[in-house]
This record gives C-alpha cells, structure tokens and sequence, in this order.
C-alpha cells in the first residue's frame, strides 16, 4: 500500500507549525501519519450519503454568557511566568516579518 | 506612456471593533490606552486548559449588523481555528469563522453623487476575535501588549464593485455611520475601530482586448485619507505596471502592499510562500450558533431606519440640500432630534439652521451632541415659529437657543425676558416712523432725490427708526411702513 503522506508534505506541515524535524524524525513522522490516515480511512467505509455534517460532537448551541466584566489578571500576575519582560511588555525576538494582522 | 482606458475594481475587507464590555470570549473588559497587559486573564493568554465562552452580546451586535447589510443570517452558524504565528495571540490560532459566517450574500447602498445610490454587494460578514499589538520601537527586541487580544471583531468582505477611490471611501464613511447608528460599535478611527484593507486591480483595454491587471492587497489601513489615497496609487502604479510589463492577473500572483503614510506610496510586503495557509479547522472548544426564532427577532426589532435612507429622505421630505442632510445624519440623535422638532411643527428649513449654525456649535463648545443640550424638540419647534412669525429675529433665535440650553426655560418666556420680542404692531410703528420722517427733512429729501445718496438715507432713515424703538421694531414691518410713505 504507497504512503498516504510523503516527507514533503511532512516538512511543510512542520515548516507551517515552526517545528525543526530531524531527517530521521521526518522519516519517522512520514510513517505514523500514513498510519494515523490508514486508520481514519476506514471512516470511509460507511455510508454517509443522507447524514448531516456534524460541526461539533455535543447536541450543543448557544452557549453564552453575559457581557459583564470580571476582573483581569493585572500586568504583574500576567507577567509573572514570562520568559522575559521588558516593563509592562512581555519581551520577544524582533518581528521582522510585518505582514501579521488578524 | 500611452493612454489606454481602464476600469477599476476595488473590493474591501473591513475589521470593525463591536461595543461590548467585555472581550469576545473572556470577561476582561475592553478598552483603550490602559497599562498594558491589564487587562488580561488565562483565557485570552491562551494558558492550558482554558476554555473560550461566547459573550452573548458580541453575537447580536453582530447580527443586528448583517441584518442591516441586507445579508441572510446563517440558521447555524460555528467556530473555526485559524492559525496564527504571531506572538500578539499567543494561543496560535485565531478564533474566526470559515465555512459558515453568520452572514452572507448582503449589499449596502452608498451615495453616489447628485442623489442616486450605487449598491455594494457584501460577500460574507463574520465574527472573530482580535491580536493583540506588537511594538518594535523599543530596541533589538519586540514588546507584546495583549490588551486587545480577544476582543470581538466583525469582519466585513464586499464583491470589487467600487469603481473609484471616491467610492472606496464613500463605503467606508456609510458603514461607519451606520454602525454608529445601530450601536454596536463607536467606530473611533483614532482608536483603531475600523481597519481597512482593499483588493485594487485593474481591466485594460488596450487593441480592443481586455486585461486584468494583478490583484493587490493593500494592508491595515485605519484612515479614510489613507484608504482613499492608497486606492488612488494603486490605480497610477498599476496602469504603469501594465504599460511596461504587460502582467495581467493569475492564479498565484496576487501580492500584498503596504501603506507608507509619509511618502503617500504603496510598499511590496515580502510574505512567506506559506502565509496564506491558515488551515482552518472547526473549534472544538466552542458550540455552535443557532440563530432563529425569537431570538433573532428580538434582534431584528434594533434596526433603525439606516442614515443613507434617512438622508434622503430629509431632502426629499424636507427640500433640504444635501449638505445640511449630511450634517444633519451624521448621528442618529441629532437626525431624530431634527426629524421631532419639524414633526412638532417648525419648518424643516428654519430648525435645520437653527441646529445645523446655532445647535451644532454649541454642542462642540460644550463637546456633547445636540441632544445632550437638554433641549426640547418642541421648544425648537416653537422657537422657529416665534421666528416665523416675526415675533423674534432670526439673530434674536440664536442667543435664545443658547439660553434655553442654559436655563431650560421656553423659547417665548426668555425671549420676553431678554426683551427680544420685535414691535410687528403696524400703527404703533407708524407713529414711530411719522416722528422720525419729521424730524430728519434733508434725509427725507435725499431719499426723493434718487441715485445713490437716495438709498443711503433710506438707510439712515430705517436705523432711526430702530433706534426709537431699541432695536425691538421688527425690521420688515418698518420698512414697508417707510416704503409706502417715501413711495
């Protein structure tokens, strides 16, 4: 049976989550994947023809709550496990990529 | 460079930051130049094994929002992650929405010049959470600000059916007004409320052929000078693009701009070959959104008659310009406000200068809205027709106004009160006018005498008169009095 993923969809995958992979490692995670996707494949072998897509596993909606404020955490406490901090900021390696934005 | 003929088309993605207290998922409470990282908590840090709860009020402020741009709400709307990079949302996703907005397939009219409207269709609108603001001014490093992070954000896209950078901004003027006029967000531009980025291309003929210039996005702008301008070089830059290279539009060669406010130019943004892949997935932390029934119809029940309507229908109503509808529309209580006082009886007119010369500036002296004077609509109503009737002058109108803000008082008892009320008794003005004619025979003479000389002392004449009376003679009356005397 070929590979359901191969070590270049590997190395992108880990590039787009900012992980370094070893060349063993992604010959390592080249293998589990395919297994993991082998498993999830028998899925396929149902009839779903007729079944509505199911956006979340709880028979849940229209979980709110009200628009009140809670107290925060204040700067201190939020601080407290940075790695570094520069005043009231937390410290970080220079963005020099700018094209972020949500 | 030779003139070849092009149309534009401009689509836009707008960001506007909803009211709400509180934080789309989180309790912390929204706001603005606070120390920052105050206001945070575990949930908008993004620690372990927090979970995001949806504020209620974010939702429909969202909704009322489609509703307004005419789009269908979603029945069943979810959650999608988006991921993210950045250590402004240090949970590395963006909570957002993908495959099911709660709205879609929307327009939204604007004015397009001498009273006609050009509609604007909104592709989707959706709800998501905001980043927070990395700062790089500091040194050799990046400081994070996660104040932000989390708050509710609605995400407006339009189809590119503006054709002109006027166009451009004339939307993003309208949405503002109507997002105000419906409450759900104060769109304060200095405060960053509303962010803008358009999708600018090109379609030139040239040879009797069409092409597509390249699709540009143009990054993060939070003016409309600046929206509008960087439209406006996009279009130049463009066309010259074209007219040196010939690259028309493909898959893969859309880029990313941005704005250099200082030099007014657009700037290539190098991007990561993989930034535009967020592989999205459904949230699994958040339930879905079922929006009908009652619900949805208490939400409905919000809507106002929209600004763009209400402006036109004050000059078509009312006959008044469309630069006073304007001024009047630009907030929902001063049109309202406006729209009692002639319901109340003053002529359209008359109470549309009484706000826009006397009303208006007042409010800015005081920095409230009109509203906020503490004056009634019936009081201006009757405060203008005391001016129509030539009870008071229209200057007279003015401190009156400004007294009824101050005491709250009547129009008619104040004007009584600061003896404004003008002597419109024709006999008792007639006397007045006869003592005067009688004593000033040279000026009575040079009136007869015609020419220039003539209607200065008319002139002398009437001022006499006002004098006499204290300037409380109604100037109209004096002068058809003098007119029928002096023939």
């Amino acid at each position: 049976m070929p590979e359901r993923i191969d070590r270049e969809q590997v190395t992108k995958v880990a590039k787009l989550s900012r992980l370094e992979l070893s060349e063993a490692e992604v010959a390592e995670f080249t293998g589990q994947l395919s297994a993991i996707l082998d498993y999830v494949e028998k899925m396929n072998e149902l009839d779903t023809t007729d079944i509505e897509p199911l956006a979340h596993c709880l028979p849940l909606s229209n979980v709110f709550r009200e628009d009140s404020v809670k107290e925060s955490l204040g700067t201190e406490k939020a601080l407290a496990n940075a790695p570094q901090r520069d005043g009231p900021f937390f410290k970080v390696p220079k963005i020099l990529d700018e094209s972020f934005g949500a | 460079m030779e003139d070849l003929a092009y149309k534009v088309m401009v689509g836009l993605e707008i960001h506007v930051q909803l009211c709400t207290r509180t934080k789309m998922f989180c309790g912390c409470a929204l706001g603005f130049g606070e120390d920052a990282n105050s206001r945070v908590c575990p949930v908008c840090l993004g620690m372990p094994g927090v979970l995001p709860v949806m504020n209620k009020e974010a939702v429909e402020y969202a909704v009322l929002a489609a509703l307004a741009l005419n789009c269908e709400i979603a029945e069943f709307t979810k959650w999608d992650r988006k991921s993210y990079y950045y250590p402004d949302l240090p949970k590395n996703y963006q909570i957002s929405q993908y495959d099911l907005p709660l709205g879609a397939n929307g327009f939204i009219e604007i004015a397009s010049g001498s009273g006609q409207t050009k509609r604007i269709r909104i592709t989707r609108a959706h709800l998501e959470e905001d980043a927070g603001k990395n700062l790089h001014t500091a040194g050799d490093f990046s400081q994070v600000d996660l104040n932000r992070t989390g708050t509710p954000l609605l995400e407006i896209v339009t189809e590119p059916d503006m054709s002109s950078a006027a166009e451009v901004r004339a939307l993003a003027v309208e949405l503002q007004r109507m997002v105000r006029y419906l409450g759900v967000s104060e769109a304060d531009m200095q405060k960053g409320h509303m962010r803008f980025e358009p999708n600018i291309n090109l379609v030139v003929t040239k040879d009797g052929a069409e092409y597509k210039t390249p699709i540009v996005e143009v990054k993060n702008l939070n003016s409309f000078r600046a929206l509008e301008r960087s439209v406006d070089f996009e279009i130049g830059r463009q066309l010259g693009e074209f007219a040196e290279t010939g690259e028309t539009m493909q898959m893969g060669n859309k880029s990313t701009r941005g704005w250099d406010d200082a030099k007014e130019v657009t700037v290539l943004q190098r991007e990561k070959e993989e930034a535009h892949d967020y592989r999205y997935f459904p949230e699994p932390d958040l339930v879905p959104v079922e929006l009908k029934g009652r619900w949805l119809k208490d939400v409905r029940a919000g809507l106002c008659e929209l600004p763009l309507k209400k402006q036109m229908r004050f000059v078509s109503e009312y006959g008044l310009s469309e630069y006073d509808a304007g001024v009047l529309t630009a907030e929902r209580s001063t049109a309202e406000f406006f729209d009692e006082a002639v319901k109340a009886g003053g002529d359209a007119k008359r109470v549309c200068n009484v706000l826009t010369q006397v009303g208006l500036k007042l409010a800015n002296e005081k920095d409230c809205s009109i509203v906020e004077l503490g004056i009634e609509s019936e009081g201006v109503a009757q405060l203008c027709g005391m001016v129509e009737a030539g009870d008071i002058s229209a200057s007279a109108s003015a401190q009156v106004f400004e007294q009824m803000a101050e005491t709250g008082k009547k129009p008619d008892v104040l004007a009584r009160e600061l003896n404004l009320i003008q002597k419109s008794d024709a006999g008792e003005l007639e006397a007045i006018v006869n003592k005067v004619l009688a004593e000033n025979a040279q000026a009575v003479e040079d009136v007869a005498g015609g020419g220039k000389k003539s209607k200065k002392a008319r002139g002398f004449l009437l001022g006499q008169v006002m004098q006499k009376t204290e300037g409380q003679a109604n100037p109209k009356v004096v002068s058809e009095i003098l007119d029928s005397k002096l023939g």
